[in-house]
């Protein structure tokens, strides 16, 4: 470690979230490749990556950009069904799957992208519990529609149809070997598994490059600092919509590519899958993690993934156990005494907590 | 004609939607925290009469009676294991908990009661004559909506008139104030999670007879949508929820009658997003200015 004392310990600390999460991936993929795995094991790998990338993108809204989005998964959706058609469109256009992978996960970022712009510009001019409330809605409104979308493909290209009634599969008016890839409110179906962990690991790694290097910079100082107080903020001439979009948009495309790669990764997919209780679900990630806390994301995602499902065998008792642990886990660290005797990670925790209360009890009380 | 039916259902679940909004709108103004777990107390006072009158063969009228009373024992408790320690924590701590007790009551509901869904007979017991049936008006209905009324006017009452009443403006208004001025705050907090899951059980008993059917999973949608009806009309603020619920029943009614089933709930939240991008605060919300 001496050889890194010239660095900034915020460095060091990117540099340690690189190293353990490439070590972690080189372990894991060596036991991959050596069978030492259960399939069960296996079938978590990319989920897990998914998450983790879902988990550190929707920390640099909710942690480092201050505001309350319950609407993540939302954004998970639009990539994971844009994906998936890009995918499967593009059979014919790129044959090598893993180009294909990559095209996939881009349009999804895109798509996701765009929608965040779209949710982002009325959102961001609502604080506190509103903008909650609002960014929840979306997400509902975002699955709802998806309901609703009929696409398929041919040789003529990509058929599109909004399903307000009656419509079917036959509507789209197919030729022969032309392929219906949203059936509305069945989802996508028939998909071609493309994702892999390396894959997974890829995407992992260059959401953290992008999340990290942003939280560095002067945008990223930014961005805090319209968190830590607005009005100062703004006095010192800090653009705040700009600034709150710039966190925004980035944590929807990054959720977006999460989303295509989540997506080909399963056989059929409906929207379902991505409602308001999985954009809970990763705000539980980023909260025990640690708000703020970008490796704090990684290892909360890969660990409260990971629990539940190696609960299985306790069957009906492990999502109570779950939930018992959850509030467990709030009530112990935020617990006064407890907090004194935890170290320095702890102290960081309490130091952010009334700061962000004052602000948030004087805007919407 | 049709349309006349479908305004009366649209009001009738609007009327559900005004019962659970206030319980989430009293312990917002108090508490300033979301309590998620609402919905799922909905759900246990759905259970519970249902129990009380399929198992136990009691009246209706007790049935619901018992629902109230374990549903309010259940809100004070969660408030005082899980909530009240987090007083001083952040708003985000406090709103994970309570997403921690929401999975608490659906997975204990579902190791309980079991997942396959219980066919919930209606309280009411009573039929109206055919000529207003042939309009769309239920018994379920009326009674619905004049509960929803009744406990309005009731809650209004309360809150104005009472100590009790006072003592809760003023905790909402300004904590330390309050506890200045002699008032305990967290008994104060601790009535309004007693009435609003008595609420709560009110809802879930009526919401089960319109629907009929009960599932561990019943109470978390009506929950969303009763917070959205809050937010809607204001969140903090009584007559709010009320008007908030009522117009979110009817859009939505109208929606699933005049526009597509599966894009309801789509058209409600589309409202609800044009209207506080309007008025930020909701439609009665007041508006408090930012001090520097």
């Amino acid at each position: 470690m001496k050889k890194l004392s010239g660095l900034k310990k915020t460095t060091k600390v990117d540099f340690a979230t690189y190293l353990g999460v490439t070590l972690a991936f080189l372990i894991v993929y060596y036991r991959l490749q050596r069978g030492g795995l259960t399939n069960a094991m296996t079938s978590w790998l990319v989920p897990v990556c998914c998450f983790i990338v879902m988990a550190v993108s929707l920390n640099l809204v909710v942690g480092i950009s201050g505001e309350l989005s319950l609407g993540h998964a939302g954004f998970m959706s639009v990539g994971a069904f844009s994906g998936v058609v890009a995918g499967m469109s593009l059979r014919g256009a790129i044959p090598f799957t893993p180009v294909r992978l990559v095209v996939a996960i881009l349009v999804g970022a895109l798509f996701a992208a765009v929608a965040g712009v779209i949710v982002g510009v009325p959102v961001l001019r609502l604080r506190g519990d509103y903008l909650a409330i609002v960014t929840l809605a979306f997400g509902q409104i975002i699955k709802d529609l998806i309901n609703c979308l009929l696409v398929g493909y041919d040789s003529k290209g990509l058929h599109i149809i909004f399903n307000l009634g009656k419509k079917t599969v036959a509507d789209l008016h197919l030729e022969e070997g032309g392929v219906a890839i949203i059936k509305g409110a069945q989802g996508a179906v028939g998909i071609q598994k493309m994702s892999s962990f390396l894959a997974g690991y890829v995407l992992v790694m260059v959401t953290l490059v992008i999340v990290l290097n942003l939280i560095r910079s002067r945008t990223g100082r930014a961005i805090m600092a319209i968190r830590d107080n607005r009005i100062a903020a703004e006095s010192v001439g800090i653009n705040v919509t700009k600034y709150k979009m710039i966190a925004f948009v980035t944590s929807a495309a990054l959720a977006g590519a999460a989303g295509a790669l989540y997506g080909l990764n399963y056989g059929s997919l409906v929207s379902s899958r991505f409602d308001f209780n999985t954009s809970i679900l990763v705000l539980v990630y980023v909260v025990l993690g640690g708000l703020g806390n970008i490796w704090g994301s990684v290892i909360g995602a890969t660990v409260l993934y990971i629990l539940p499902e190696a609960l299985r065998q306790f069957a009906d008792y492990r999502m109570l156990f779950y939930a018992i642990v959850l509030i467990l886990v709030m009530l112990a660290t935020n617990n006064p005494h407890l907090q004194q005797l935890a170290g320095t990670v702890a102290e960081r925790f309490r130091g952010k907590k009334p700061a962000r209360a004052g602000e948030g009890g004087q805007s919407h009380e | 004609m049709v349309f006349f039916s479908y305004l009366i259902s649209g009001i009738s679940l609007g009327s559900v939607y005004a019962i659970i909004a206030l319980g989430y709108t009293m312990v917002y103004g108090i508490a300033k925290m979301l309590n998620f777990a609402h919905g799922d107390v909905i759900m246990v006072g759905g259970y519970i009469s249902f129990c009380a009158i399929s198992y136990l063969s009691l009246p209706p009228a007790v049935a619901v009676l018992l629902a109230m009373v374990v549903c309010t024992v259940l809100g004070v408790l969660i408030e005082g294991l899980a909530y009240r320690p987090l007083r001083q924590a952040g708003s985000l701590a406090v709103l994970i908990t309570a997403i921690g007790v929401s999975y608490f009551l659906q997975n204990a509901a579902q190791l309980i009661w079991g997942v396959t869904p219980k066919i919930y007979t209606s309280v009411v017991s009573f039929r109206l004559p055919n000529s207003l049936t042939r309009l769309g008006l239920s018994s379920e209905a009326l009674v619905t909506v004049l509960s929803c009324v009744v406990i309005m006017v009731a809650l209004t009452t309360f809150v104005n008139k009472t100590k009790m009443g006072k003592a809760m403006r003023a905790c909402s208004e300004d904590k330390g104030a309050a506890q200045l001025m002699g008032i305990n705050v967290n008994a104060t907090i601790s009535m309004t999670f007693a009435i609003g899951s008595a609420l709560a059980a009110i809802a879930g008993v009526l919401l089960c007879s319109a629907y009929t059917t009960l599932l561990p999973t019943t109470g978390s949608m009506p929950g969303i949508k009763a917070f959205t009806a809050a937010v809607f009309g204001g969140i903090g603020s009584i007559p709010g929820a009320f008007v908030g619920g009522l117009l979110l029943g009817i859009i939505e009614s109208m929606a699933k009658a005049y526009i597509s089933t599966d894009l309801a709930n789509a058209i409600v939240f589309a409202v609800l997003i044009v209207v506080l991008l309007v008025k930020p605060t909701g439609l009665l919300g007041k508006y408090v200015p930012e001090k520097v």
